[in-house]
């Protein structure tokens, strides 16, 4: 393999994605026990003990705001993958259909990108009954809207191409043609519009849990964490909210560089550079 | 065996008006007949209907008699005239021409196809290189019939008479009917046993 710039972006994507992986897996692995309350260490300023500080009960803010934040990507991998495995259907849909199966989808799409996202997900999150369940149904059932129309947009585009028609003269048949003409294309349009799915949707849990119609209080997810410091920021406790803020803006922009950084890696007019 | 266009007349849209009408044509196997008319007079659209991309509106297409199969591998190609348009831009050329059927060595020989080529991707060839890959695609496929559609308009003189060439050669070999479609009358009396005016049918 020759060291240039496709291969320099490929380890850095790599990089990227084992450095979220093991963030998302310290999360995972941290007990409940860690995160319990400490009276008698609570409200304590960042320090080599604690380099997050505690909050007002004590607790590890460290600890807590990756455990949170592990959460919060759990919320977000499954509501975008949700989403985007309906984006697919949908644009396949759209565009395979009829012009009345189009043009109603078109409409639906419309819909659902004039309303403001946070609007729409509090009011499906509530009326199923908030926590888990009701904040992913809200952030899954309005981010497929703009993957939608671009895979349909290109699977319109790919239709026309006189590389397909060919193909059909060269007698190959419409699933042969699926595989290795549509599929090849569409593949690295869904990833890429999925993992840039991710950041969205990890903002959005976490803003709705901060406005208290998402995950229960109890659970450690960052918009909740975010949420109680709002409570004793004038008491002087800045690190609450600066420090587990800081982090999420972080990992939010981890995986935004990481779809970036695959969508270079396996685009073709980029792919011997 | 003979290929032919009977009373064929095609519009793009019902409200539009015809580009093409009541035409008859005919090329018959082994036969090398120049289509020759000034711009917008529809010979590319009368190719893509001899090789059966569009369906005409009224007559039809009949190869010995009867319509062009809609499976299996066409027995009537066309050569289009824009080749980067005509190869997938996320294939290698290896595969472009594996498309058609086993890569014939001797055909990319005579082609001056690179073997270097093979394993590169379409945007980092010429537009010329290109289109031999899609000569040498529709001539592995084992057609009857070739349809070419100002194939060499964006080639040099030199690089024109190879391909032409190689086309010539393997129709005598194997008997095709082939069908010039060129705004060059030279190329066209140099190439052709008849001439076909469109403007004057």
């Amino acid at each position: 393999m020759k060291w240039n710039n496709r291969t320099r972006v490929f380890v850095l994507t790599v990089m990227l994605a084992v450095l979220i992986l093991i963030l998302y897996m310290i999360g995972l692995l941290i007990p409940e026990e860690a995160v319990g309350t400490d009276f008698q260490h609570a409200g304590q300023p960042p320090s080599w003990a604690y380099p997050f500080g505690t909050d007002n009960l004590g607790r590890d803010l460290l600890l807590r705001t990756l455990k949170g934040l592990s959460v919060s990507m759990t919320v977000g991998i499954a509501a975008s993958c949700i989403s985007a495995v309906i984006a697919i259907l949908v644009g396949i849909a759209a565009a395979a259909g009829s012009k009345t199966v189009d043009g109603a989808i078109n409409w639906i799409i419309d819909l659902m990108m004039g309303i403001p996202h946070t609007v729409l997900i509090i009011l499906i999150s509530f009326s199923l009954g908030r926590g888990l369940k009701g904040l992913l149904a809200g952030i899954a059932a309005t981010h497929w809207t703009s993957l939608a129309r671009l895979i349909r947009g290109e699977v319109l585009q790919l239709r026309s191409q006189h590389y397909i028609v060919v193909s059909r003269r060269l007698g190959k048949s419409g699933g042969w043609i699926m595989m290795h003409h549509l599929v090849p294309h569409l593949v690295p349009q869904f990833m890429v519009g999925l993992i840039l799915m991710f950041p969205h949707a990890i903002l959005h849990e976490a803003s709705i849990s901060f406005l208290g119609y998402g995950l229960p209080p109890e659970q450690p997810a960052i918009g909740i964490i975010l949420a109680e410091s709002m409570r004793y920021l004038s008491a002087g406790m800045w690190w609450m909210a600066v420090l587990p803020g800081l982090m999420l803006v972080v990992i939010v922009l981890l995986i935004d560089r990481l779809g970036e950084n695959v969508r270079t890696v396996i685009d073709p007019y980029s792919a011997q550079e | 065996m003979q290929l032919e266009a009977r009373q064929l007349s095609f519009r793009y849209h019902t409200k539009w008006e015809w580009v093409l009408k009541d035409l008859d044509f005919s090329v018959a196997q082994g036969e090398c007949v120049g289509l020759f008319a000034p711009s917008g007079s529809g010979k590319s659209t009368l190719a893509l209907l001899l090789a059966g991309y569009l369906k005409p509106v009224k007559g039809a297409i009949l190869l010995d008699g009867k319509p062009l199969p809609s499976g299996g591998i066409c027995p009537v190609q066309l050569i289009y005239q824009h080749p980067e348009q005509a190869v997938n831009p996320r294939w290698r050329l290896r595969k472009v021409l594996e498309e058609s059927g086993q890569i014939r060595e001797e055909l990319l020989d005579v082609l001056g196809i690179e073997r270097a080529w093979l394993d590169r991707f379409p945007r980092e060839l010429s537009g010329g290189e290109l289109q031999r890959f899609c000569v040498a695609r529709a001539l592995m496929s084992g057609a009857d019939f070739l349809i070419c559609d100002e194939i060499s308009t964006m080639l040099d003189v030199i690089t024109q008479a190879q391909i032409w060439n190689v086309v010539c050669a393997e129709a005598q070999k194997r008997n095709m009917g082939i069908v010039v479609i060129t705004h060059n009358r030279n190329l066209a009396q140099r190439l052709c046993s008849r001439i076909c005016d469109l403007k004057n049918d």
